[in-house]
C-alpha cells in the first residue's frame, strides 16, 4: 500500500516538475510547482511528518505560490522570448553534466543501499513510528531544544518583510 | 514499506529538474520557482532520513528551512518587481548591466 502510493504520486512529482521544464508561460509552471508541493506533501504524510506536510499545503502551496502566481499576474509575463544572440553553453554542458551527476547520485544511492538498515541513537529517538512526526512531538523539540533558533527565525522573518516593503516600493 | 532509496532517489531528480530549470530558462519568475523545487527536494530528504533514523531533528529542520523560503521568496519576487520596473522586461539575457 505504501508502496503503490508511493508510486503513483511519485510519478506525478515527476511529471510535474519536467511540466515545470517544458511550459513556456510562467503561470502553467507556477501551477505544475503547486502540483509538485501537493504531492510532496502526501510523501510526508507517508513518512509520518504530519506537522510537515500541513506546513507544506499551508505555506507552500498556500503562501508562496499565492506569492508567485500574484507576482505573474501584477507584471502581465508572457511567454518566453528568445533572443537571437542568447548563449546556448547552458543547454550544451549544463544539461548532459546535470544527467551525469544524476546517474552517479543514483549510483551512489544504490551502492549503499545498505543505509535502510541504519538506525542511530540520540535524544531524540522515538519508539516506532506511531505519533511520530506529529505537531505535539515536533512542538516539543522546536519549543525546548531549537527555540533560540526560532526565536532568531522572526527576526529573521522581520527583516524580509521590511527588505520587500522597500525593494517593492514605488521610487517618488 | 519503501526503502530510504526511492525516496533519495526521487530527490535526486527534483533537485536535477531543479538545477535544469535553473540553467535552461530564460524567465526570471521561472528561474526563481526553480530554485523553490530545489529547495522542496532537499526537504524530500530532510523528513525521509527523519523518518528512517527516527530522528525528529530532521522535521524541525525542515520547518526553517521553509521559513527560509518564504522570506526568500518574499524578497525575490520584490526585487523582480523592481528589475521589471526599471527595465520592462523579465528576461535574464536582457538584464546584463548593472547601471542603466
Amino acid at each position: 500500500m505504501h508502496l503503490a502510493l508511493f508510486l503513483i504520486f511519485g510519478a506525478v512529482c515527476v511529471g510535474a516538475a519536467i511540466n515545470l521544464l517544458v511550459q513556456k508561460h510562467p503561470i502553467n509552471s507556477a501551477l505544475s510547482l503547486i502540483v509538485v508541493m501537493g504531492s510532496l506533501a502526501l510523501l510526508y504524510l507517508l513518512l509520518g511528518a504530519e506537522f510537515v506536510a500541513a506546513v507544506q499545503v499551508i505555506v507552500y502551496a498556500g503562501a508562496i505560490m499565492v506569492l508567485f502566481v500574484f507576482t505573474i499576474m501584477l507584471l502581465n509575463a508572457g511567454e518566453e522570448e528568445v533572443l537571437p544572440h542568447t548563449s546556448c553553453v547552458a543547454v550544451m554542458l549544463g544539461v548532459p553534466g546535470l544527467i551525469v551527476g544524476l546517474a552517479i547520485g543514483v549510483w551512489v544511492i544504490v551502492r549503499y543501499a545498505g543505509l535502510d538498515r541504519i538506525a542511530i541513537g540520540g535524544p531524540q529517538v522515538l519508539n516506532g513510528t506511531e505519533g511520530f512526526g506529529n505537531p505535539r512531538a515536533v512542538a516539543h523539540l522546536l519549543f525546548r531544544d531549537f527555540l533560540l533558533p526560532f526565536e532568531v527565525t522572526s527576526i529573521l522573518v522581520l527583516i524580509a518583510i521590511l527588505g520587500a516593503v522597500v525593494l517593492a516600493r514605488r521610487e517618488e | 514499506m519503501v526503502p530510504l532509496s526511492y525516496y533519495l532517489i526521487l530527490s535526486a531528480i527534483l533537485f536535477a529538474c531543479g538545477v535544469a530549470g535553473f540553467l535552461i530558462k530564460r524567465n526570471i519568475i521561472t528561474i526563481f520557482m526553480s530554485i523553490e523545487l530545489m529547495l522542496n527536494a532537499v526537504n524530500l530528504t530532510f523528513v525521509a532520513f527523519a523518518a528512517q533514523l527516527h530522528a525528529l531533528s530532521g522535521n524541525v529542520f525542515v520547518f526553517f528551512v521553509m521559513v527560509v523560503a518564504a522570506a526568500e521568496a518574499a524578497v525575490g519576487l520584490a526585487i523582480i518587481i523592481s528589475v521589471f520596473r526599471t527595465r520592462e522586461t523579465l528576461n535574464v539575457d536582457r538584464v546584463n548591466l548593472l547601471k542603466l
